[in-house]
């Protein structure tokens, strides 16, 4: 369920990358205070191990399908929420860059959906409260599915969240919650399946290492999570509200207000006013008659609009600009290539050439 | 993930240690390009695709001056397509409202976002993929460091990536003893848990060896690294280019323009 | 030169979870030797070796490195004076390149950046892996690797160098090569092995040792051709000795 680049808007992916950046900070701090002097070293280790461990499946009872091991919580449950949050940073880093699985502009939102609930609210509040240190107890396993199966559905919800927020997909709220959430649910049993039968070997096999945690850093204070909660709930909501009521276009946005076209009088009339002079602008310079569909008048034929000369504030279609986009859309990617063999041709040579 | 995309990551390893002309690039100069890229791309009104396409220009590039194969970067884009194509999907589905035609037949709004979330993700994941191709994880890890990212992060980030190599080894090795035993079947979760569980204890005693190694050339809790920097004026330059490429192809729809002049049709 | 000069008096240690590995080990080695540590496997060849530099270290004060008598607050200066090239040199590159991997204990101790570069183009020139500087460490191949990890050693300029297992992995082409540069190094050596054939080759005097204890020292030929000793001790008269005639 790693969040895609092409499903979110600027605002939103800079808004997570802000509220991810701020948590590596917080943590890495926190870690680089900590008493463990081999912290680094077992972190970084412990990162290659679950992607390791995620090259080996087992099979789920009963279904014919095969899962394995998400990671967020048996890290924290090894090296407490602060370097496990980092370690999953680390981990869905690695992901995005190696494997495309999200991509970077989606970044923030994968740390924070994968990482901060697990590590901050799935452990501390649900996992650690169930097991209370008796591992490959029933307790144990009720805990692990349950804390994984809630960090899951938060993290969910928070993909739904921010793809609404950033307006690109039509998945009404309603249906992508009731979609991605029961989803989820299974991910999340064999999840916490897959936590529970590495815990309780490991509890057998060196009970000591799942305590190397010490006390003071395995136990969260709420009020950092319950703030970076709020914090995130506020900002996406505010980014809800304005970009998927508006017109998305952040960017835009934030050209005017750098060019200086406008006085801002008050923040709120201050982003409509600009997002009416891009609006205008879109609508003046030549640009496709794509727009969104709530805009489109229910009357107008497609050939209508194609016979009317006279571009409109909104226009649905001109059958002139398209043809030339078209057209230009094509010779550009044509172009791209061609540029692109050109380029190779050169690097080979001069490359060489050096040699 | 499975074997397979463990050959993947020891081949843009390889990629990633070349020496082009992209490759010689400063790496922060092309994370900051890259990440630009991303930005303007998404911030493109959801029913944009002509418009999208000069931007394709930038990966092209990279990927050409680095002589990365592109069958092999193709690949690697498809198979990270699920996602925005189950999510993307929905647009058809749901907006139905015609917004143009070609030919005699109307094309949805859904339809155009939907081609142009595909191409969107099309040009973000070829950029990043390009972007790692072109770096290398550990010059990237010494970017980020420069770039202001804390270094307890960037250390252990890379010593992820270091022992990735390690432990998936042994993971690779655990696997195939297993299979051999089992005649091919998925592991029971006991056998799953004990075994991963192994990996889990060797690899936690890995680390305390690491660290072992570490104290033993003096090591006192801060990680000391010398990165001379490397940022020369025809990185600037570089970056410089690339984001007025960028603003200009967001402020006029250049593909267009470019079609214009090819028909001829004077708007 | 008394600073190369190792010196272990009734030491005695036992891990937390009550497995005593050293139980009143003592020895003493002069300048310039190099001096083998042998025994079968948990005889505490490794236990020994961590605290020649500090990294374990009892209360009592058993340990000496030239006039530096090794304890938990004097450990630094005993890294500084010992080199320490483990098992798996896995465990010992952990930097992301070759030559940032040198850099690093030359780095630690504080050295300013030119004087960094110039030692780790010296270390690895010595080991003859100047060209790998770049190379990130598990793209090499073990002998190589085992090279380097010497190298990150050498660069911070121990007057002894301690070993463990160093020709475990090795193919007979890196491990000859490894048999030269040992012979090469003018350090105090301790090298723990199971490799007898390196020992004779390599080492003037030989300590055997078994559950935690030096059972057995003296000059090499001597000690390995004793076969009942050998025996006794989960080892073996090595191949080299049986057929090799005395000079």
């Amino acid at each position: 369920m790693h969040m895609a680049d092409a499903l979110i808007s600027p605002a939103v992916g800079g808004t997570m990358w802000a509220i991810s950046g701020g948590l590596i900070a917080y943590c890495a701090n926190k870690v680089k205070t900590s008493i463990r002097d081999n912290l680094v070293p077992m972190m970084g280790v412990l990162g290659a191990f679950i992607f390791a461990a995620q090259m080996i499946n087992f099979s789920i009872p009963g279904t014919g399908s095969s899962g394995h091991l998400g990671g967020g919580l048996i890290l924290t449950a090894l090296l407490g929420p602060y370097a496990a949050f980092l370690v999953m940073a680390s981990v869905l880093t690695v992901q995005a860059f190696f494997f495309a699985d999200g991509g970077l502009l989606a970044l923030g939102c994968n740390i924070f959906n994968l990482g901060f609930f697990p590590a901050f609210v799935a452990y501390p509040l649900i996992y650690r409260a169930f097991v209370k240190g008796q591992y490959g107890t029933s307790r144990a396993w009720v805990g692990a599915i349950i804390a994984a199966v809630v960090g899951l559905q938060l993290g969910a919800f928070s993909v739904v969240l921010e793809t609404k927020a950033s307006g690109i997909s039509e998945l009404p709220f309603g249906t992508f919650v009731l979609m991605m959430l029961p989803i989820h649910l299974a991910i999340g049993v064999v999840e916490g399946l897959a936590t529970a039968a590495v815990v309780s070997f490991v509890a057998r096999a060196r009970p000591e290492a799942l305590q190397t945690a010490p006390a003071s850093e395995a136990s969260v204070s709420l009020r950092p999570v319950l703030i970076g909660l709020a914090i995130a709930a506020v900002i996406m909501g505010g980014v809800a509200s304005w970009f998927a009521s508006t017109h998305p276009d952040g960017l835009e946005w934030s050209m005017a207000k750098v060019s200086g076209k406008e006085e801002l009088e008050s923040p709120g009339d201050g982003i409509h006013k600009s997002l009416a002079e891009v609006q205008e602008r879109t609508a003046f310079l030549p640009d496709y008659g794509f727009k969104s569909g709530e805009a489109a008048p229910e009357t107008a034929t497609p050939a209508e609009h194609a016979a009317a000369p006279e571009p409109e504030p909104w226009p649905a279609v001109n059958a002139g600009t398209s043809v030339a986009g078209i057209v230009g859309g094509l010779m550009t990617l044509a172009l791209a290539c061609l540029i692109g063999i050109a380029l190779r041709a050169r690097s080979i040579q001069r490359t060489c050439g050096n040699g | 993930m499975g074997i397979t995309d463990w050959i993947e990551i020891g081949r843009m390893d390889e990629l990633g240690r070349m020496d082009t002309p992209a490759h010689r690039l400063d790496a922060r100069a092309k994370a900051i390009v890259t990440l630009a890229f991303i930005v303007v791309v998404m911030s493109f009104p959801r029913h944009d695709v002509s418009a999208l396409t000069p931007f394709l220009l930038y990966p092209i590039a990279l990927i050409s001056l680095g002589r990365i194969p592109v069958g092999y970067l193709a690949r690697k884009i498809l198979i990270a397509a699920p996602f925005a194509l189950f999510i993307g999907i929905f647009n058809p589905l749901l907006d139905r409202t015609p917004v143009t035609t070609i030919g005699t037949v109307a094309i949805s709004g859904g339809w155009v976002s939907f081609g142009s979330i595909m191409f969107r993700f099309f040009l973000t994941v070829g950029a990043a993929l390009a972007l790692v191709a072109c770096t290398g994880m550990n010059r990237l890890g010494a970017a980020l460091e420069r770039l202001g990212v804390p270094r307890v992060f960037v250390v252990q980030l890379l010593f992820l990536y270091r022992y990735l190599f390690v432990v998936s080894d042994q993971a690779g090795k655990m696997k195939r003893s297993a299979e051999m035993r089992s005649s091919g079947r998925p592991l029971r979760l006991r056998v799953y848990g004990s075994m991963i569980g192994h990996l889990l204890l060797r690899s936690m005693d890995r680390a305390e060896r690491v660290y072992r190694a570490m104290v033993a050339r003096g090591f006192d809790g801060e990680v000391r690294v010398l990165r001379p920097s490397s940022f020369v004026w025809s990185d600037a330059i570089f970056v410089a280019g690339c984001l007025l490429f960028f603003v200009s192809a967001r402020l006029w729809n250049l593909a267009e323009a470019f079609g214009r002049l090819l028909t001829g049709g004077a708007m | 030169m008394s600073h190369h000069v190792v010196e272990v008096r009734d030491l005695s240690f036992a891990y937390p979870d009550g497995t005593e590995a050293l139980r009143g080990v003592s020895f003493r080695i002069e300048h310039g030797g190099a001096v083998a540590l042998i025994g079968g496997n948990g005889a505490g060849k490794s236990t020994l070796l961590l605290h020649l530099n500090g990294y374990l270290s009892t209360t009592r004060s058993d340990v000496r490195i030239g006039d530096t008598i090794v304890t938990r607050e004097t450990a630094a200066l005993a890294r500084r004076a010992v080199g320490m090239v483990f098992q798996d040199p896995d465990d010992q590159l952990f930097m992301p390149t070759v030559a940032e991997d040198v850099a690093f204990g030359p780095l630690n101790a504080g050295l300013p950046p030119d004087q960094v570069e110039s030692r780790v183009a010296s270390a690895l020139e010595r080991v003859g892996m100047t060209h790998l500087r770049e190379r990130p460490p598990y793209r090499l191949s073990a002998g190589e690797k085992r090279a380097v990890a010497i190298a990150t050693v050498l660069a911070m300029s121990p007057d002894i160098l301690v070993m463990d297992e160093p020709s475990s992995n090795l193919d007979p082409r890196a491990r000859r090569r490894l048999i030269e540069h040992l012979l090469s190094f003018e350090h105090t050596k301790i090298i723990a092995t199971h490799d007898l054939e390196l020992v004779v080759e390599v080492c003037r005097h030989v300590l055997v040792m078994d559950a935690g204890r030096i059972v057995a020292q003296g000059p090499t030929v001597e000690i390995l051709s004793d076969e009942n000793l050998m025996l006794a001790h989960g080892l073996e008269r090595p191949h080299i000795l049986r057929h090799a005639h005395p000079h």
